[in-house]
This record gives C-alpha cells, sequence and structure tokens, in this order.
C-alpha cells in the first residue's frame, strides 16, 4: 500500500502541469501547493490505514459513503479539503451528482491504488499520423475496437497527452465507417468511474492476486487430472483470442466446460438460421442494394450488429439531391410491437402484437409462394397494407428485403430467410457467411443444474453480470452460493461479485489488448493507448491465462493469436499495419452459400392462434444496454431515443391501452408475468402496440456504480427462460401509486411545416420549387448586413437522414465538456446539452408519424442573444459565429429568454465534477463553464481554430469538409454537414442550394446559419390511401 | 397669520369640507410628537419583529443564492425568469406612486397629496431599495454586476448598449438619485424642527446633522422651495420613463407575448396603480392606529382611489390589447400563445390576475367604497397580489409557451420562489416602521402651510 502512495505522489508532480491550470508564471507556486496537498492526502491516508488494520480484519474497499464515513478520520479529512461537499454529507442527503463528486473525492483522498494514465509499457501505433514524439496541445489518435454483444465496432481513441478522452468510429472498420452510436461515444466514461473496482476482494474482503493465484490452484488442485468441475462463463464473444485460449482450456482440462450467457445474442438468431438452412450462418444485409425493405421487429438502424453500416447505408439510399443524378428513394415498411427508430423513418409503419409477428410472417411468406405448411386464419391487420407490402415486394426481386429483429423466435427468422430466398434476395441484399459469435456448449441454466450436481467446483465467470442479467427462473446466485470456488472478472463490483467467493477487476476495453470481429467477420485488435489506471485490474485474456498456466501477458496472448494468422512475410509489419489502421485488412467473412432446406415447411413449429391479454416484450435498451452501461451518468442521463425519457426506464403501453387500465404516465402498475411481480411507472407511448408493455433491460441495479443504482426497475426479475424476448398472459393491475419520471421534452404536438417540414417523393418529382409548406418572404431589413471576408461558418441538417440514434448528442457532450445534471435537475428543465434531438408526432396517437430534429445553436446572423446581452459577452464573430464570452458572462440569462430556438443553456448551479478522477476526461481544448454561466453550441469552435491555424501555417485556406464538429463526425447518416458558406462548391453550400433547404421558424428573420432539408416520404400509393 | 377662530370661522364661512380645525402649532406638536415620544407603542415592536424577522429571512436566502446559484429557484430553460424579475417589475412598479404623488401632482397643485406625500415618497425609495437587489440578485454572478455599468477598465470593454437591460441601469439609478433627493431634501425642515424639539442629546445631534444647518431663514426656504420645483420638473418624466425602460425589457424581446408596442405605457399605469394600492396599504392603518384623521382626511384618500380606478382601467385596457393584438395581426404563434395563457398550464395565475386587478378594481366606481378604509385595504390588497401576478404572467408564460413545442417546461414554484415573493415585504416593512419610528411621517411644514392657507 505504501507504494502505491509513493505512486500516487510522483503522479500528482508528473501530471500536475496538465490540469492544475495554472500557465507557466504561476505553476512554481502551483505545484508546492498541490505538493502541500498531497501531504495532507498522505497523512489522512495513513492514519486512515492505521485504524483499519487495528480492526479484526481490512475490509474489503469502502463500498458506500456511510461506510467509508465510519473511518475514524474521514470527516476531518473531508471537511478540510471539501468543505462544500462535507457540508452536504453532514446532513447525510445527497444526490446522485454530489455522489458522484464525493466519491471522486474519496478516491483522491484514500488512494489506495495511485490512478494514472501511462503509456502502455508494449509499443503501440498511434492511428494514421505518426509523430515522431508527442506534440502537446494536438491529439493523437490510436484505432482500438468496441465489442458489444459480441460484435466488434472500430474505433479512434483521442488522447490528449496520453489521456484517453474520446471515442469516435474508424473510417476504415466496416462495422462504424468513422460512424458513431451512443455506446461507442459514453464508453470512455466507464473507464474514468469513479466507482470501478480496483482491486481483488475475496467475499467483500480486500486480496491480491498472489492470494487469488494460490488460492485457484488449490481448487484445482482439489479436482480431477482432467479438470473435472472446473467451468468458465464468458458473454457472447468473437474474439478470436478468447476462442483459441477457451479451445486451449478444453484441450488442457478435457473436463473442464464452458458455459456461455448472454442476455441479448441469446441463441435464438442462430436457432432460426438452423431451422432454415439446417446450420448456422450470420447473417449481412445490404441495404445499398435495397430498393424496398420491410422490417419484421427489427431495429435495423438502431441495435442490431451492423446498425451503424446499416444507417450509413439507408440513408444513401434515402439521399435526395438536384445535382447528384435521378433522384430515388428507398422504400421503408416497418412491423413492430414497440417504436423504434427504425419504425420511426419508415414510409410505412405497422404496429402489431408480438404474437401477431408471426402470423403476419406467416401470411406473407404464404403470399410469396413459400410454403410454410399451414395458412393463417384471421389476419389482425389492414389488408391494404398488407397486400401493398405484397406487391411491392414481388414488384422488387432481388432488390428487396426481409429483416427480422433478433429478438423474434427462431421461427420468424426462419421465415425471413425463405421469404429473402424466395424473392431471390440472397446474395443481393442479404449475405450469409460463417458465423461470427462464438456458440458454447451450454448455457446459464445449464450451468445452474450442473452445480446443482456437483458438476461444477470452480467457476471463472469472465465478464458480465450473469446474477443480474439471468433469466428470472434460473437462480444463479443460489447456485453460486453453494459453490466451493468461484471468480467473476468485472468492472464494478456487482451483483454478481457479491455471490462469487472471488471478485477480480478488470481493465475496462480502452486499457486492455483484446480482439473481436465485427458484423460481417471483419476482424480488428483492441489496442490500448495506455496502461491500466489502476495496478490490479486484469482482462479476460490475462485470467485465463492464469487458468492456462500461460506466464504472458495480455499484449503477448493476443499478438500470437495473430502470428499464425496474418498473412504477411513480415509479421511485424502485418502486425503494426493491422494495429495502425484498425481493422485487419481482407478479413470480412467471405459469403457462404446456403439454401433454405427442402423440409422447410415441414421444420416449422405449427401455426399458433394470436395470443389474448397483455404481452410483455423485453428490449435491450438503447442507452444501457443489457445494462453493462447502468455505472454511466452520460448514457443514464440521455433522453431515451424515442421516449426521451431520461435515468429511468419504464412500462411502454400504448394510449389505448394506458386507458383500459385506467392509467397515466408515472402511475405505477404491479406487473405479473408468469407469476413474478415488478412494480413499475407507467409511460404512454404513442406508436405502441396495444396490449403490448415494452419492458428495456439494463435499470433496477442493486449494487456496481453508484449512479446506476436504483435508476429504473430490473426487468430481468420478471424475465423468464421460456420468454427471453416476449411473453404472453400478462396481467398489469394498477396500484395507487405513482413514480417521478423525467424527460427532456414533455409535449407531443408538432406544428408541422413549422420545425419540421415534410414532403413527399413525388412532390419533389412534380415541382421541386414549390415543395415546402411555408415560404417566407424576407421583408426589407434596416439592419446592416455583415460582410465575412475570409470564411462563413455555416451547417446543413437532413432530417430526411436523420434517424434520432441520439450519437451527436453523446459526441457534444464528451467534445465540449458537457456536464450531466442529475434526475432532479433533469425534472426541472436543467439539462445542459448544446445539442439536442426533438421529437415530433403527426397524425393519429395510435400509429403517428415520428420526426427527430437535431437543434444545435442555430449561429443566427440577427442574432436575438447578441442585441440583449448587457455585457456584451455574445457577440458575432468576423466568420458568422455567434461567440459565447464565458469569462464577460454575469448571468442576467436574457440572451436565452430572447431565444427562439431554446438552445442556450446556464449553470443555475455548479454542475461541474471539481473533484477526482473525472478531471482527467475533461477536453482540454474547452472551457469548463462554472456556475452562473450562459453557455451554448459553439459549431466547436475548437476544432475550426485548430483547422484554420494548420491552414495558416501551411499557407492555404481550410479545404472543405477539413472541419468536423463532433456531432457532425459521430453522425451515421452524415444528416448534419458543416462548412464555409462563402464558398459555392463546399457540401454545406450546395446543401443549402437545395430546393427542400429551410430555416427553422424563417419567418423571424433571425437568418440562421444551421438550416434544415426537409424530412422525405417515399409512401406507397397503393396503401397511403387507406392510412389515416 | 390669522389666529385659530377666525381662520376656523372663515372655513365655516366657505362652507369648505372637513371636519376638524387645526392650527399649524397642532400640526408641529402632533406629527413631531409622534417621532419625539419616547413611548413607543406596542403594535411598532410587535411589527418591527414580524417584518424583521423576515427582513432576516431575506438575507439568508441571498445567502443561499450566493452559494448554490440562481438554481435555487425554479428556473429552467427556456422559463430563465420567474420569481426574481417578477420581483424586480413589481418593486419597481411600486414605487412609481410616490414619485406621482410628490412631483406630477406637486406640480398640478393636487392639495389631497399633501399629507400622503411623506408617506409615499419614503414608500418610494425603500420599494426601490427591495426592487434594486433582484436585477444584482438575479444574475448568475451578482459579484460581477459592476459590469452592466460603464466603468473605467484596461480593456476599454464598455456594456453593450443596445440591451435595455443596461437602460435599465441608468433609469433606475437616476431614479433611485432624484427621488433619494427630493424625499431627503422634503425632510430638512422638518428635521430641523425635529432638532429644535428634541430633548435627548442623541436625538438632537442626531437631528442637528441632519438637517444641514436649516435655520428657517427666508433665503432657506426661497431656495427650498426654487429646488423642490425643480426636482419635481425632474421626477415627472421619470415617473414615464423608468417603468417605459422596464417595459422595453420586454418589448424589446423577440419573445411573443413580450414583443408588443402597449408594453411601455401599458407597464406605467400597472406600476402606479399598484403603487397607489400600496400607498393606501400604508396609510390606512397608520392612520387609525396614529389618529391621523384629520391629516390624511378621508378626501384625500378618496382621491387617490380615483386614481387607482383610472390606472386600473389602464391596466384593463392593456390586457384587452394583448388580447386583441394576436387576433388582430392573424399570427397564428402569437395567438395560440394568448390561447395558452387564457387556458393553458398557466391560467389559473391569468384568470386571477384579471379578477384581482380589473374585475375587482371596479367597486371604486363606488362612493362608499372609496370612502371605506375597509374596503380601500382589501382592495388595495387584492390589487397587489394581481399587480405580482401580471408580471409573472407576462413573464413566465411567454417563455413557456414559446413556438417550438419541445422547449415548453412548466416552472413550478417551490419553498425558495415562495419564500422569494414574501420576503421583500419583511425589508420594506423594517425600513418603513424604522422610518416612522424616527422621522415625520407627514410633513410638517407643508401641512401647516395648507392648514395656515386655509386648504385642509
Amino acid at each position: 500500500m505504501s507504494n502505491d502512495m509513493k505512486n500516487r505522489h510522483e503522479h500528482t508532480h508528473h501530471q500536475a502541469p496538465h490540469h492544475n491550470g495554472h500557465d507557466d508564471h504561476h505553476h512554481d507556486h502551483g505545484h508546492d501547493h498541490d505538493h502541500d496537498h498531497d501531504h495532507a492526502h498522505g497523512h489522512g491516508h495513513h492514519h486512515h490505514h492505521a485504524s483499519q488494520t487495528q480492526g479484526r480484519k481490512v475490509r474489503k474497499q469502502w463500498r458506500s459513503l456511510s461506510e467509508m464515513a465510519e473511518q475514524p478520520g474521514f470527516e476531518e479529512l473531508l471537511e478540510k479539503e471539501y468543505p462544500r461537499q462535507a457540508a452536504a454529507f453532514a446532513q447525510g442527503g445527497f444526490d446522485r451528482r454530489t455522489f458522484l463528486k464525493l466519491m471522486g473525492s474519496a478516491l483522491a483522498l484514500v488512494g489506495v491504488n495511485g490512478c494514472t494514465t501511462r503509456p502502455p509499457a508494449e509499443q503501440v501505433i498511434p492511428y494514421v499520423q505518426n509523430p515522431e514524439e508527442l506534440v502537446p496541445g494536438r491529439p493523437v489518435f490510436y484505432a482500438s475496437t468496441l465489442a458489444l454483444g459480441g460484435f466488434g465496432s472500430g474505433v479512434l481513441i483521442e488522447t490528449h497527452e496520453g489521456r484517453p478522452l474520446r471515442l469516435e468510429g474508424n473510417p476504415r472498420h466496416p462495422a462504424t465507417l468513422g460512424a458513431s452510436d451512443v455506446f461507442i461515444q459514453a464508453a470512455i466514461l466507464d473507464m474514468y468511474n469513479p466507482d470501478r473496482s480496483t482491486i481483488v476482494t475475496q467475499q467483500g474482503t480486500p486480496a491480491t492476486w498472489e492470494e487469488f493465484t494460490a488460492a485457484w490452484s488449490a481448487a484445482m488442485a482439489a479436482l480431477p487430472a482432467d479438470g473435472s468441475g472446473l467451468a468458465v462463463l464468458t458473454e457472447s464473444t468473437s474474439s478470436p483470442t478468447l476462442l483459441a485460449q477457451l479451445a486451449a482450456l478444453q484441450a488442457k482440462y478435457s473436463g473442464a466446460r464452458w458455459y456461455q450467457h448472454d442476455p441479448v445474442q441469446d441463441g435464438t438468431v442462430e436457432a432460426g438460421a438452423r431451422m432454415a438452412f439446417d446450420r448456422n450462418v450470420n447473417t449481412v444485409y445490404r441495404l445499398a442494394a435495397a430498393d424496398v425493405i420491410l422490417t419484421l421487429d427489427a431495429d435495423l438502424l438502431g441495435t442490431m450488429p451492423g446498425s451503424l453500416r446499416y444507417a450509413r447505408e439507408f440513408a444513401e439510399r434515402r439521399r435526395v439531391r438536384t445535382n447528384a443524378g435521378p433522384v430515388s428513394m428507398s422504400r421503408v415498411y416497418a412491423v413492430e410491437c414497440t417504436p423504434t427508430t427504425t419504425g420511426s423513418v419508415a414510409d410505412h409503419r405497422l404496429p402489431l402484437r408480438p404474437s401477431e409477428i408471426e402470423l403476419f410472417a406467416r401470411a406473407l411468406a404464404q403470399a410469396l409462394g413459400v410454403s410454410v405448411g399451414g395458412s393463417v386464419a384471421e389476419i389482425p391487420w389492414d389488408a391494404a397494407w398488407f397486400d401493398g407490402v405484397v406487391a411491392d415486394l414481388q414488384a422488387n426481386p432481388g432488390r428487396s428485403l426481409v429483416a427480422v429483429g433478433r429478438q423474434q423466435p427462431p421461427v420468424v427468422q426462419a421465415l425471413g430467410h425463405a421469404i429473402n430466398a424466395a424473392l431471390g434476395n440472397v446474395g443481393a441484399t442479404v449475405v450469409y457467411t460463417e458465423p461470427v459469435l462464438s456458440e458454447a456448449t451450454a448455457d446459464l441454466r445449464a450451468l445452474v443444474q450442473d452445480s446443482a450436481t456437483g458438476a461444477v467446483q470452480a467457476l471463472l465467470i469472465l465478464g458480465g453480470n450473469p446474477v443480474y442479467t439471468a433469466p428470472a427462473d434460473v437462480d444463479l446466485a443460489g447456485a453460486l452460493a453453494t459453490m466451493p470456488f468461484s471468480a467473476h472478472l468485472s468492472l464494478f463490483q456487482d451483483e454478481t461479485s457479491a455471490v462469487t467467493t472471488w471478485h477480480l477487476p478488470q481493465t475496462h476495453f480502452v486499457e486492455e489488448w483484446s480482439d473481436a470481429r465485427s458484423y460481417d467477420g471483419a476482424a480488428s485488435i483492441v489496442q490500448p493507448p495506455i496502461s491500466p489506471l489502476y495496478e490490479a485490474v486484469r482482462s479476460a485474456h490475462e485470467v485465463l491465462a492464469l487458468a492456462l498456466e500461460d506466464t504472458r501477458d495480455g499484449y503477448e496472448i493476443v499478438r500470437s493469436t495473430w502470428e499464425g494468422q496474418l498473412a504477411a512475410e513480415d509479421f511485424e509489419a502485418a502486425w503494426g499495419r493491422a494495429l495502425n489502421l484498425g481493422v485487419i485488412e481482407n478479413s470480412s467473412f467471405a459469403p457462404v452459400d446456403v439454401a433454405v432446406r427442402g423440409d422447410f415447411a415441414a421444420a416449422l413449429p405449427a401455426t399458433p392462434s394470436a395470443a389474448s391479454g397483455l404481452e410483455v416484450i423485453f428490449r435491450p435498451d438503447a442507452k444501457l444496454w443489457d445494462g453493462r452501461f447502468a455505472g454511466n451518468s452520460w448514457l443514464l442521463e440521455l433522453p431515451a431515443p424515442i421516449t426521451k425519457l431520461c435515468w429511468d426506464n419504464a412500462a411502454l403501453v400504448s394510449p389505448t391501452t394506458a386507458v383500459a387500465l385506467g392509467v397515466n404516465t408515472e402511475s405505477v402498475i404491479a406487473l405479473d408475468v408468469a407469476g413474478r411481480t415488478l412494480d413499475v411507472p407507467v409511460w404512454v407511448l404513442p406508436g405502441q402496440a396495444d396490449d403490448v408493455i415494452t419492458l428495456s433491460l439494463g435499470y433496477g441495479h442493486t449494487a456496481g456504480a453508484e449512479v446506476g443504482i436504483g435508476a429504473g426497475f430490473n426487468a430481468y426479475a420478471l424475465r423468464p427462460s421460456t420468454g427471453l424476448w416476449q411473453v404472453a398472459g400478462a396481467t398489469a393491475a394498477a396500484t395507487a401509486g405513482t413514480y417521478k419520471l423525467v424527460t427532456t421534452q414533455r409535449r407531443y404536438e408538432a406544428d408541422l411545416g413549422d420545425p419540421i417540414q415534410v414532403v413527399t417523393l413525388q412532390q419533389y418529382m412534380e415541382d421541386p420549387e414549390h415543395l415546402l409548406h411555408t415560404e417566407h418572404h424576407a421583408p426589407i431589413s434596416l439592419l446592416q448586413e455583415f460582410v465575412y471576408d475570409d470564411y462563413a461558418w455555416g451547417m446543413a441538417i437532413d432530417l430526411n437522414a436523420c434517424i434520432g440514434c441520439n450519437a451527436c448528442v453523446l459526441a457534444c457532450q464528451t467534445e465540449n465538456n458537457i456536464p450531466t445534471v442529475g434526475k432532479d435537475q433533469i425534472g426541472l428543465s436543467r439539462e445542459m446539452y448544446w445539442l439536442r434531438v426533438d421529437r415530433y408526432y403527426e397524425g393519429e396517437l395510435e400509429n403517428p408519424k415520428t420526426y427527430f430534429q437535431p437543434v444545435p445553436c442555430m449561429q443566427c446572423e440577427n442574432a436575438p442573444c447578441e442585441v440583449v446581452c448587457p455585457v456584451q459577452a455574445t457577440v458575432h464573430s468576423d466568420e458568422g459565429l455567434n461567440q459565447m464570452v464565458y469569462n464577460r458572462c454575469v448571468g442576467t440569462r436574457y440572451c436565452s429568454a430572447n431565444c427562439p430556438y431554446g438552445v442556450r443553456r446556464f449553470n443555475f448551479k455548479n454542475y461541474v465534477d471539481d473533484a477526482g478522477i473525472l478531471i482527467d476526461l475533461r477536453n482540454p481544448d474547452v472551457t469548463v463553464r462554472p456556475k452562473g454561466v450562459m453557455e451554448k453550441c459553439t459549431y466547436c469552435t475548437q476544432r475550426i481554430s485548430a483547422a484554420r491555424i494548420a491552414a495558416k501555417v501551411e499557407g492555404r485556406t481550410v479545404h472543405d469538409g477539413e472541419i468536423v464538429p463532433a456531432c457532425a463526425g459521430a453522425c451515421p447518416t452524415q444528416a448534419i454537414v458543416f462548412g464555409d458558406m462563402n464558398d459555392a462548391n463546399s457540401r454545406v453550400a450546395q446543401l443549402k442550394a437545395q430546393p427542400q433547404h429551410y430555416p427553422l421558424l424563417g419567418d423571424i428573420q433571425t437568418k440562421p446559419r444551421t438550416t434544415y432539408l426537409a424530412r422525405f416520404s417515399n409512401p406507397n400509393e397503393a396503401i397511403d390511401g387507406t392510412e389515416s | 397669520m390669522l389666529s385659530d377662530e377666525v381662520r376656523k370661522s372663515s372655513l365655516e364661512q366657505t362652507g369648505h369640507h372637513g371636519g376638524s380645525w387645526l392650527s399649524p402649532a397642532e400640526v408641529m406638536n402632533k406629527i413631531s410628537g409622534l417621532v419625539l415620544s419616547l413611548r413607543t407603542p406596542g403594535w411598532w415592536w410587535v411589527g418591527l419583529m414580524v417584518s424583521g424577522v423576515l427582513a432576516l429571512g431575506l438575507f439568508f436566502l441571498i445567502v443561499r443564492l450566493l452559494q448554490v446559484g440562481v438554481g435555487l429557484w425554479a428556473l429552467n430553460t427556456p422559463i430563465i425568469w420567474g420569481v426574481d424579475i417578477t420581483n424586480f417589475i413589481f418593486w419597481i412598479g411600486i414605487g412609481h406612486a410616490g414619485t406621482l404623488i410628490s412631483a406630477v401632482l406637486y406640480l398640478f397643485r393636487q392639495q389631497w397629496r399633501t399629507s400622503l406625500s411623506r408617506l409615499s415618497e419614503t414608500m418610494t425609495i425603500f420599494a426601490l431599495a427591495v426592487a434594486g437587489l433582484w436585477p444584482i440578485f438575479h444574475t448568475g454572478r451578482p459579484w460581477l454586476a459592476l459590469w452592466l455599468t460603464p466603468y473605467p477598465n484596461t480593456l476599454g470593454l464598455n456594456p453593450q448598449w443596445r440591451s435595455p437591460l443596461v437602460w435599465d441601469v441608468f433609469a433606475i439609478s437616476t431614479y433611485l438619485l432624484v427621488s433619494l433627493l427630493f424625499w431627503f431634501m422634503g425632510l430638512v425642515p422638518d428635521i430641523a424642527a425635529l432638532r429644535d424639539r428634541a430633548k435627548h442629546p442623541f436625538a438632537k445631534l442626531m437631528y442637528g446633522l441632519l438637517s444641514l444647518g436649516w435655520r428657517g431663514e427666508a433665503t432657506h426656504w426661497q431656495r427650498y422651495h426654487t429646488a423642490t420645483f425643480l426636482l419635481a420638473a425632474l421626477s415627472t418624466p421619470l415617473v414615464i420613463s423608468v417603468h417605459s425602460i422596464v417595459g422595453l425589457d420586454f418589448a424589446v424581446g423577440l419573445v411573443g407575448g413580450w414583443h408588443q408596442s402597449v408594453f411601455p405605457p401599458y407597464f406605467v399605469a400597472g406600476a402606479v396603480f399598484s403603487g397607489l394600492a400600496m400607498v393606501l396599504l400604508i396609510a390606512l392603518p397608520l392612520r387609525a392606529a396614529f389618529k391621523l384623521h384629520d391629516y390624511i382626511k378621508m378626501d384625500y384618500l378618496e382621491s387617490a382611489a380615483k386614481v387607482m380606478l383610472v390606472t386600473g382601467l389602464l391596466v384593463g385596457y392593456g390586457y384587452l390589447m394583448e388580447a386583441f393584438a394576436p387576433y388582430y395581426a392573424g399570427h397564428k404563434d402569437e395567438v395560440a400563445l394568448f390561447n395558452d395563457r387564457a387556458s393553458g398550464f398557466y391560467a389559473p395565475a391569468f384568470w386571477t390576475m384579471v379578477t384581482f386587478n380589473v374585475v375587482i378594481s371596479q367597486l371604486l366606481w363606488f362612493k362608499a367604497v372609496r370612502r371605506s378604509p375597509f374596503f380601500l385595504s382589501v382592495i388595495s390588497i387584492f390589487v397587489l397580489i394581481g399587480m405580482w401576478l401580471e408580471r409573472f404572467v407576462i413573464i413566465v408564460t411567454s417563455l413557456y409557451a414559446q413556438r417550438l413545442s419541445s422547449m415548453w417546461n412548466p416552472q413550478i414554484f417551490g419553498p425558495w420562489d415562495y419564500a422569494t415573493a414574501l420576503l421583500p415585504f419583511g425589508l420594506f416593512f423594517t425600513l418603513l416602521l424604522l422610518f416612522i419610528r424616527f422621522l415625520p411621517m407627514l410633513p410638517i411644514f407643508e401641512t401647516q402651510e395648507m392648514v395656515a392657507e386655509g386648504h385642509d
């Protein structure tokens, strides 16, 4: 421990110039000051340490503040160091925000494990640019891979002076093409989470890896020589290294068992493939080649493997431009139980109950000539809709696509394959490859059964949180309680860690070496730009190596996997290239030829009848996924794409069902699924299928990172292994209770023609010049026009491409040091997002059209904010930006009152985490704003400056596309385009010349620089007449 | 100077109304006696305790505000103003009646104003003191409020002259300065009289210092009258300009519901309306407590009530215009905003405002009501609440129902907001109670003069 302390001292000295904010003149003084502080910490720590060891035994790390506070001397220390927080703490009541701060400061105070950002010992290769040495102030990017549900997405990790700050998609990686989803954007926060587990514990007691190794050896010694009784539990994975290690383990111990549990990638898709083809395949869609797309409960653009790529291809087929050749658009039909981003952008959407989706698929298959052995008697949907889809699909053989969601039962998956085969889409819009994901022989249910018979004596759980994510009827916690030896490797001390005999702290993926395959099989390396923040953390590979008695570290293990596989004479060069590019070239899987089995109709189960009563469906959460991001305050606070709900999940019900149940939004219902009940608040959601309740997974944690504990409601408590995705026969009873839910958008109504202009493709074809609903004739202005000699920055946002995924919102947050404010502040409408995505509905609430509109600062030419600021704190730049001078702002908020777009954000309180490790996460190029100051979107002015400087140094002008604001960079569909409006050839100028281009609230003559391109729809006329 | 008997008989002959006859000596004895008496009434102590506790509460609130930030209030985006600016406009409006009575009616030689003038001028000063808190403490960083003034600095940076908030700074500081001068100058002869009559050496010393060497010489009086006239002439446009500029804070804005040309005159009328209500609410209890019926006559109160009725009607006209303008212009968003005001989330506040300000004040058409201290007090309370709500409605409902419906986030008051609305009254009444104990609440010499000249 004292070594750690020493490290911490050194670290603080070393890091001081980076984040104490003093300039050179003050530096010496600042340094001394820091030094004193360190001593204060040090003494406090020793005091603390001594008092701990006087007790009977050192307990585990402080799991809660109250526990920490019991330590003598803590309060005194806290008071000394953080008088403000100490007061809040003494009161006993603190919100999550305060808690985060306290945890941060607690870490700094206690310093058991010195945390630091250090370069890794191994050679890592920066992406693209290879600076001879680090240039202070300039970011360096490293390619890596983020795996979610086993599928890898290539990312670039932006590091500043060695600190990883942001993740972006890797343009060279086929799954991302440079774009991000919210998980990519937010994942970095988990690494810096002050609640991360940093030490090995044995039943809650701090221990060391040496002790664990000894215990492991003892446990192995007790087993037979073939390793019978040894078991490994993994999530679903595509990592070649992990799979090789697992194979090696089974080779070494023939009796060892490998179980797999993943709450999202649960084997349904694989079962569907087997039902159709009699073998497992991986399905890859090619949206770029599809003219007509039908999704069967498939969130093609949201949560499927490859969604980022699909979103890009989708947007490319929906783009309408006058200057890009003949105009065409794909047409999308969405059949779904609960609104998704995909359904929101579809031309036609049909809400159906989950049990009806299979009927729909069967009827569709039949109508398209696939034999399904039995017909659908009753059709509960609009016949014209169905006939229109059938006709459209039939008219586009080989250019159509039927996509099935992973949560649909195998029979629907199989029907989807058969339909695509019948339409001739295979090889064109649908491609099959060898499977990407691992398939273990046994699942969690088997593990529990085997442990009951004593067949599992020692269990290694590599990642995941299976006790929390286990189906409600699989008592893993009970099984672990009686197991002699179990160890759980994870980022946090979570629900599973609490019941295993050992908890092992895991590396965050930014800290570890690994590898993964993407949705199409392309392999890439997980490359850490830094050493782990904490000494004691290990990767899954390193823990498995322990079991394999392999002494190599993670780097060597991963490297050795590829030594045999990278087809190059010079491995070093090939390896370097793989790290540099972030993807192993030509590693995407080749298509395989598969044919629908001959006995297809016979392989299908009998046609069911539609269920009656309430049906409950479970979905991976758009923010927390399966719960792994529940400690991530960025994601917790992020408004969910459709509901705009923050900090909680809820039971989503349709307006009709809400009336039938006698409940409203925030009413708590007692939801009963197969005898298990959960009290959960209702959220009334337009577009939800009637009699369907959607619960998203990942909330209601009882352990783990503090911010996630108690947020939302645990859907796993209801989720049976027989109905992982959908259960019929549920009941819901209104209770007297209510639960406060917070959202960033409280109204449904859209006054179309005002914020959102919607046009059809046909209107565009007929008369592009008179396309828009409202045309505003600019009145003669008495105001003097600004003149821009150099650049005139502007932005165009294509609403036709926006899928409402929120990646831009988080990208803006990570780039611009935007704080999270906590549930109570969101409840007061004080969210700090510089960029919000508004969601509007049009039409009947049963099945409305849904529109998304990203709203950053409009950077108005006649900016209403500028004229009312009494102190010139918001001014017009000579490049047209509406600038915010934080230092000058006194906080009258008049600018915000006068902004018709509501994009300005005020620091009503101190929202900045001013303590602890989270400081390391801040972008050094962006000012951190104090209490009482207004802020807003700057068009990422720091990036503009960087590009301007670079151009000046090279004696040229900034060229188009050189500046990419964070939102534009993250956007999967490239809906946001930024550039110089003075340059007629720039992309942004071209977009602003399109006939569908319009300013928001154009009639008030603010002349926004951020403008929009209208949303298009491409309806099927055969259906359109019959829809509302 | 006529003897009292002669004066009385002459008044009887002219049929001059009024129930009693005062001599200048009685006036002097009565008014200075209220101050110089060593017996402090019990109700004064109770009043001071209650208002003092509230004033301390206000102090605590401001300390908390500096600690936490303006997030203490229920402010949100986009309703970034709430109780803070409502308070500001309400209190600055209260001050207006004082200036109207002391300056405008002085110039118009309205005798009924005399006995009310000191109280209403004092009210102006204290209302401005309370109002002045909010432009400073509503900001996110009050310690930088200096930046709204054009002080010399090395950056050569001036305030942003196009902002109405800068106009406010000048309008209000001018107003405060002129009002303070006017008030204090009027006090000088009276303080000198107190100096001459005070027994206690400390009182003699204090009054002596404050009386600035006033000896009552003819040249003093001549200069006094000239200065009074000049200051009155200077104050008169301020009555119009200050609240017009406060009205421009909103009228200049782009916000629907603010962007209306009727605002400046409408704000002035509202200010006088609420100010007169406050004058009545102060004068009526004091009149009863100190038995000032001979000084603050019912006729005077009735005149004030008549002005209140007229300004109330003007306010009603303003409301009508606020409804008429959007419909006449046919701007759908403005119409939607007005509809939301009248039937949406904040409709209760809107209709309470209309009822309290426009409907209830119609009772003043009746002479019996105008001459009833009870009715006048009750109506004044309604008007004060109604006028506070008017400012709330203008600020909050306009910022609420904006054109992008995605921005609609209601601001719902919490305990700190209610405290902020209530506690300034504590400061105001504390100052007022201290004033009536230590300085003459009626103008001694002006009243004497009026008595002597036969007007009463």
